[in-house]
């Protein structure tokens, strides 16, 4: 079973070369630190910039450079600034390659619900509707199952959902799935040392094995 | 040039009044006009509607309002980190919209282009689409959204001129911009305040046909919300 550190470095694997990636708030925000060095990649923060850099050093905070988290951060050199318009202008005109972030519940189809439960203090959705509606790849950092031990990758979702039919890749504690167009979770890895029992009984949608399914691999 | 300049906060602010609508520049805590908030909750009006992807934190940005009861809607995209808000939420004191935060922005900016509404797919098959009109372009569907009508906008930025010209800082350009073009009457403290010709214009975010008053405020606090470094 992966801790948070290890999903964010499995998803790390899924960055392409000289893309650019939208990081949400928790397991994504850690995917940064696990880029292999032959990967070039630009980070966008939603509040408006481009070419997020790492924490700064206590001397180098400055409480004008946030990121979407509203943690302090630094630029590297080509960063570009913008305003909250053009941010979202970049999500939906799809020049943003790849979306990373967490979920509540994932159908089967690909719908989304990461924003509200009923019944508890609603924080509100932030630019998770607008990302999920527009991004051209979404791979969601998820558990397998919520505390209760129950499946959170559904036939269909339960909670309000955030958008519908987008996202294309989960890695969970237990395993990496893709969403097909038909839809279906089709198991691709599996954690090391876990089954395909125990992915199959932490699924509660429809999970399409076929043929030997491979370990994941880390270096 | 045309002179937008007043002498302060409570000036620039004197014709707000209880039940008006302000939008409010800043993301969190980063690029808030924190003068002018501070100048709202002396004056004490109430009523207030306040468009503003945040509401701040329990003492400090809006959050100073909300203790004071001087909100009587928020609209905004994330209203985490602020126990004062979530109380009187609960108990039915305050009513919140929540609005996808890209939907907020582009509210804002098609009100400073002249724009009635826009097309946007951000909460298509959510709850946030119910009673709205879809439209199918290309195949895909999206919802109307129209432009925010408000009052007043208050934005921050770091140098401005007499002229009402705003250069923004880093990050905090956020809302601020958009908001700035959007009200009906627009408010900017700044930082920073020269006369006009001092500002190179290759480096203007909003030219000051926009702004209506523009003011220097002092003593910024700028309050991290995370402050967050590395060794």
């Amino acid at each position: 079973m992966l801790d948070k550190e290890a999903i964010a470095k499995r998803i790390a694997q899924e960055i392409q070369n000289n893309s650019y990636v939208n990081l949400g708030i928790g397991i994504p925000t850690l995917v940064a630190n696990y880029i292999p060095n032959n990967i070039n990649v630009c980070f966008q923060s939603e509040n408006g910039l481009l070419g997020m850099g790492p924490f700064p050093k206590e001397s180098e905070v400055d409480p004008d450079l946030i990121n979407a988290g509203k943690q302090t951060i630094t630029m590297l050199p080509g960063a570009a600034l913008f305003d909250s318009a053009m941010s979202f202008g970049m999500i939906h005109a799809q020049k943003i390659d790849l979306t990373i972030l967490g979920a509540m519940e994932v159908s089967e189809n690909g719908d989304i619900a990461n924003w509200k439960i009923p019944g508890k203090m609603v924080k509100g959705m932030g630019g998770a509707m607008d990302l999920v509606a527009s991004a051209k790849n979404i791979i969601v950092a998820m558990q397998h199952v919520n505390k209760a031990g129950e499946s959170k990758l559904l036939p269909a979702c339960t909670l309000p959902l955030t958008g519908i039919r987008c996202v294309k890749k989960i890695v969970t504690e237990l395993a990496v799935l893709s969403i097909l167009p038909e839809g279906g979770f089709k198991l691709l890895e599996r954690a090391p040392g876990v089954s395909v029992e125990t992915i199959k009984k932490a699924t509660l949608g429809k999970l399409i094995i076929e043929g030997e399914i491979p370990e994941m691999a880390f270096d | 040039m045309i002179n937008k300049k007043v002498a302060n906060a409570e000036d620039a602010i004197s014709d707000i009044k209880d039940g008006d609508t302000i939008m409010l520049g800043g993301f969190g805590l980063c690029g808030i006009p924190e003068k002018c908030i501070a100048a709202l909750v002396r004056k004490g009006i109430k009523n207030l509607t306040c468009i503003s992807n945040n509401a701040g934190v329990d003492d400090f940005g809006i959050g100073l309002m909300l203790q004071q009861k001087q909100v009587k809607k928020m609209v905004s995209s994330y209203v985490g980190e602020n126990a004062e808000f979530e109380r009187q939420l609960l108990s039915g004191e305050l009513d919140v919209e929540l609005i996808p935060q890209g939907t907020l922005a582009f509210r804002c900016m098609a009100a400073g282009y002249g724009m009635p509404a826009i097309y946007t797919p951000a909460g298509i098959g959510t709850e946030v689409a119910i009673g709205k009109e879809v439209r199918n372009f290309n195949g895909k569907d999206y919802l109307l959204e129209k432009a925010f009508e408000a009052n007043f906008a208050i934005v921050k930025a770091w140098k401005g001129d007499t002229a009402g010209n705003l250069i923004f800082k880093a990050t905090s350009r956020n809302f601020n911009t958009v908001m700035a073009m959007a009200g009906k009457i627009t408010i900017a403290e700044v930082e920073e305040l020269v006369e006009p010709g001092e500002l190179d214009p290759n480096h203007i975010h909003v030219p000051g046909v926009y702004i209506h008053r523009i003011f220097k405020g002092s003593d910024y606090e700028k309050r991290i919300e995370k402050k967050t470094t590395s060794v």
